[in-house]
């Protein structure tokens, strides 16, 4: 019974990455089950594919090398073997240890309310409309939020919030355009704490993780925030575009250097054949990925499940 | 811009460096060097391939000539061919019908709608009328976003918020354009995934119906591996005439710059690199390819520069050097003009060289003094400004530095600049204006380097 159920849920999720997995493992399962062992033009081959799939040169080589370490010491008899070697040399990579606790689980763990979470990434990552969707996610589940439209600077990024906010059936406390986002947060934080919210979520405006000025506005909201809940902001998304190639490191990279990053979600998913930034990103940052943005409505929101994930991957 | 593409090259070119001849083995490593390089920078592995193995066959093939060795004969084969990567047909966009109507597409959160009011705004300046059409009917506050950066930079926007049909809204727009006398419309698509089948289904109904001159699609320069394929299915349905490359002030390393237009078969028409509304660029590809190997972009930044300063500034501010009388208030013009000019990093990145003495951090520290600077002269008074001369009076100084917040020390070597560079820019003698305003960023920026 319960397996049924969770093969079913499976189904869904091999839909939605059923486009990656497609190009990108079966390329390689054909080619093996076709060709004999050469091994130069396999290795070749396997990079293209690794690369093509936005996994970096670096992490392509780290792959590469521990799989060419693993076949040095245990021989592999044919591609087939070859190719589950591969696929678990990639699924190490995408192990992490920590706690890797779910969103979801760490409010119901949190006891001080409310449980403060910012959304912070580059422009047109996403962040608007997955806060609208987690909104919607979180209220679903019962519970009680606010948001704060600290995207004072995007034209009409308020407009937008508002219409997301009340289709979510959510409060939102904002201001003018222009004002000092870090206020907004301020006020947020004020009246989520009086009125007993459980969760509050912080849009930000979108910036370029290079843009040194507007990352210290970033820690400054994050400063402000303490100033009403001390351990806030509980939780750090940072919003990353599935499309994005090795500038997604940068991203991550730059954006951790002014606040902490405690986790990621990566949105358009639905569009893009290939995750492999998300396989770089583990194992370079170990930062769990939350959820993914699957689709256009305010329930396309999944949660990413690392097993299931790499499990839908082979 | 392409910094880091940039550093690579050099690195790897490095290598070459005191050998005389080109040789399969010394140059193996440099070119897989620069083949990483091209691939992290997320340019289509495939291309990047074919890109190595064409230079490696070029540059074996020659012989090293004269005057030249290996790393510039190598210089050149890189440079030629990655224009030739670049170069697909003019970048003029066709204006030629009246109205023409541009039509801007892409994915979600490509800067679309930033594109479009950029357009806008350069076509207005250039003496065109622009009309911007809000038919992003989808994203909640996409229209209010179009309309609000319309009301800013006084660019007129149709739009019909209770409608929830393109084609009517577009119908709408063109009438209005008659009427109106406008004479290029530019319509702000709603931003579609290549596999999202009734989305492009809109767009290719749209493009139909509106029949553009031109059709332009906008790709964020973040954009990894999978940009190929979505430009390619987009350019399947549509018949892109150019790609507009956005958010390249950030550090991507804007290898779908060197792939896009290979792949697609159509020019990059703008660059778009700023969120200020004049952060838009021409696509030059011999430009960029000069950028990328660190040759700089002196033909871009002198562009730039005159538009910023206008010859009658320009004249007023030659006559006063002429004649000696270059004081504060000018000085606090020249300050205003370089901040507009933009990004002081975008600017320092087209000189050529620089990147080797300046590292972006540097940046800010001037973007600062530069606050300084216009501190210390907002905290003079009208007589102070216009009499340089007066201020050696050290309670003049004094209070300056108590009315602007800043050390009197600092104030002190802002004095000490001002004469230099007054008396720097009195050197400078010519009888173009061109050169004038070129002489004086480069004294300006030499100036900050030695200090």
């Amino acid at each position: 019974m319960f397996l049924k159920k969770e093969s079913e849920k499976n189904i869904t999720f091999d839909n939605e990455l059923k486009k990656t997995r497609e190009s990108f493992f079966s390329k390689i399962k054909n080619f093996f089950l076709k060709k004999s062992k050469i091994e130069e033009n396999i290795i070749d081959y396997i990079e293209n594919i690794l690369l093509s799939a936005d996994i970096g040169v670096k992490t392509t080589l780290k792959i590469i090398s521990n799989l060419e370490k693993r076949v040095k010491k245990e021989k592999y008899k044919d591609s087939k073997e070859l190719f589950f070697f591969l696929k678990e040399e990639i699924k190490s990579l995408l192990k992490i240890k920590k706690e890797k606790e779910c969103l979801e689980k760490k409010i119901k763990n949190h006891k001080k309310k409310p449980y403060v979470i910012m959304m912070v990434g580059v422009n047109g990552s996403g962040k608007t409309t997955t806060i609208g969707k987690l909104a919607f996610l979180l209220k679903k589940k019962g519970l009680d939020l606010v948001i704060g439209a600290s995207d004072t600077f995007r034209a009409a990024a308020i407009d937008q919030i508002e219409i997301l906010a009340r289709e979510a059936k959510v409060s939102l406390i904002k201001q003018h355009m222009y004002s000092d986002p870090a206020s907004v947060a301020y006020d947020t934080l004020q009246s989520a704490k009086s009125k007993k919210k459980d969760v509050v979520l912080i849009d930000t405006a979108g910036r370029l993780q290079n843009r040194i000025d507007l990352m210290k506005e970033l820690s400054k909201i994050s400063r402000v925030m303490k100033k009403i809940i001390p351990e806030s902001p509980h939780e750090i998304i940072l919003v990353l575009d599935a499309s994005t190639g090795q500038n997604a490191f940068e991203q991550v990279r730059k954006f951790s250097s002014f606040v902490k990053i405690s986790s990621i979600i990566l949105t358009k998913i639905e569009g893009t054949a290939k995750g492999g930034v998300i396989i770089g990103i583990i194992d370079q940052f170990k930062i769990p990925i939350q959820y993914l943005g699957i689709g256009e409505k305010m329930k396309d929101l999944k949660k990413f499940n690392e097993k299931k994930f790499i499990d839908s991957l082979f | 811009m392409f910094e880091n593409l940039q550093n690579k090259f050099q690195k790897a070119i490095q290598i070459l460096k005191g050998h005389n001849a080109i040789t399969e083995t010394n140059i193996a490593y440099s070119m897989k060097e620069i083949g990483k390089a091209l691939i992290d920078a997320d340019v289509n592995y495939k291309i990047a391939k074919d890109f190595i193995k064409r230079v490696k066959e070029k540059s074996i093939g020659k012989k090293v000539i004269g005057s030249l060795n290996p790393k510039q004969v190598i210089i050149k084969i890189v440079y030629d061919e990655l224009v030739e990567l670049m170069e697909k047909g003019s970048t003029e966009i066709n204006l030629s019908k009246n109205p023409s109507v541009i039509l801007v597409c892409g994915l979600q959160g490509s800067g679309k709608t930033s594109f479009s009011s950029k357009l806008a705004f350069f076509l207005s300046k250039k003496n065109k009328k622009p009309l911007l059409v809000a038919a992003d009917i989808h994203r909640p506050a996409a229209v209010d976003q179009l309309e609000l950066i319309g009301k800013k930079s006084n660019i007129p926007v149709f739009s019909i918020k209770k409608s929830k049909d393109v084609l009517f809204i577009i119908d709408q727009s063109f009438i209005y354009a008659l009427e109106n006398k406008k004479d290029v419309i530019i319509i702000d698509t709603a931003g579609r995934l290549s596999i999202d089948n009734i989305m492009m289904e809109e767009i290719v109904k749209i493009n139909q119906h509106s029949n553009p001159s031109e059709v332009l699609f906008v790709v964020d320069s973040m954009t990894g591996q999978d940009a190929i394929n979505t430009a390619k299915s987009f350019s399947s349905k549509l018949n892109l005439d150019g790609i507009v490359i956005t958010k390249l002030d950030g550090d991507s390393r804007g290898g779908v710059a060197i792939t896009m237009s290979s792949v697609v078969g159509k020019p990059i028409k703008f660059i778009s690199n700023g969120e200020k509304i004049e952060d838009l660029e021409v696509f030059y590809p011999d430009r960029i390819a000069n950028r990328i190997l660190g040759m700089g972009d002196i033909v871009s930044l002198v562009e730039k520069v005159q538009e910023q300063f206008d010859e009658k500034t320009t004249k007023k501010i030659y006559h006063k050097i002429s004649k000696n009388r270059f004081n504060f208030n000018d000085f606090l013009e020249q300050i205003q003009h370089i901040k507009k000019i933009g990004n002081l990093k975008n600017i320092i990145s087209m000189i050529p060289g620089i990147n080797k003495y300046i590292n972006v951090n540097n940046n800010i520290d001037q973007k600062y003094s530069f606050q300084k600077m216009e501190a210390i002269i907002q905290s003079m008074t009208p007589y102070e400004r216009e009499n340089p001369k007066v201020l050696s009076n050290i309670r003049r100084k004094k209070r300056i530095s108590e009315g602007s917040g800043i050390t009197l020390n600092y104030v002190n070597i802002f004095f000490k600049q001002f004469y230099e560079i007054s008396k720097m820019i009195k050197k400078i003698n010519t009888n173009s204006e061109q050169d004038m305003v070129k002489n004086f960023i480069y004294n300006m920026m030499n100036k900050k380097n030695n200090t």
